[in-house]
């Protein structure tokens, strides 16, 4: 199971190297993403995570919201 | 592997930069004032009427030690009985807008709904500034007018 984390936590993530993934689909990640953020939508996350992502650097995951 | 549970909307809601389509557009919190006077709840409404209208303005936002959005007096408000304190004057809990919102969409919610000033808080209702209707519709309709330029 993923760790939950809050925005302090996300950032001090992504200070240290995380690899940010937006799981909203293409439309959205197109208007609004946080900075940096790669988009691999939830249907796509599990096939191409491992072609897409560095295995070596933690990887956060984020949607809209927690709803 | 990390969930950033509460999401995109969380990060927005607290201002924070981001990229995209929607990035450059004008937001609430980009045109929200945050030079507008606060007050606290045990000030009385003649000190703070006196102090807001010194600095130009007929809005004040009340609130906390955090800086969390208590209340709201406008014009109207701001009219009232000298020696009332602001706890009994205030319109209590306002409507607040996160600061992502789209400066468009602020405006027309604002005229059909006939608010002068609305609140922009962060989520956890930390003030950010107060969006007045006439900055929003204005900055609402330049953009209208760029964009149909451009167009």
């Amino acid at each position: 199971m993923p760790q939950e984390i809050d925005r302090e936590e996300l950032r001090m993530l992504v200070d240290q190297g995380a690899q940010l993934v937006e799981a909203l689909p293409a439309k959205e990640y197109g208007e609004d993403r946080l900075p940096g953020a790669i988009n691999l939508p939830l249907g796509r996350l599990g096939k191409e995570a491992r072609d897409v992502l560095e295995p070596n650097r933690p990887v956060v995951v984020y949607c809209a919201d927690s709803a | 592997m990390y969930d950033y549970a509460t999401g995109k909307l969380d990060w927005l809601a607290a201002g924070l930069p981001s990229e995209g389509s929607n990035a450059s557009r004008p937001r609430a919190g980009d045109v929200a004032r945050s030079d507008v006077p606060t007050c606290r709840m045990d000030e009385s409404l003649g000190d703070v009427r006196e102090r807001v209208g010194a600095a130009g303005w007929n809005a004040c936002v009340v609130v906390n030690e955090e800086g969390v959005v208590l209340g709201l007096l406008r014009s109207k408000e701001l009219g009232g009985d000298a020696a009332v304190r602001i706890e009994a004057a205030m319109r209590p809990g306002p409507s607040t807008f996160r600061p992502f919102v789209a400066v468009e969409e602020m405006a027309e919610y604002m005229i059909e709904h006939d608010l002068e000033s609305a609140p922009v808080t962060t989520s956890d209702g930390r003030l950010v500034g107060l969006l007045r209707r006439s900055d929003a519709a204005r900055t609402a309709l330049e953009l209208r007018q760029k964009e149909g330029g451009a167009g």
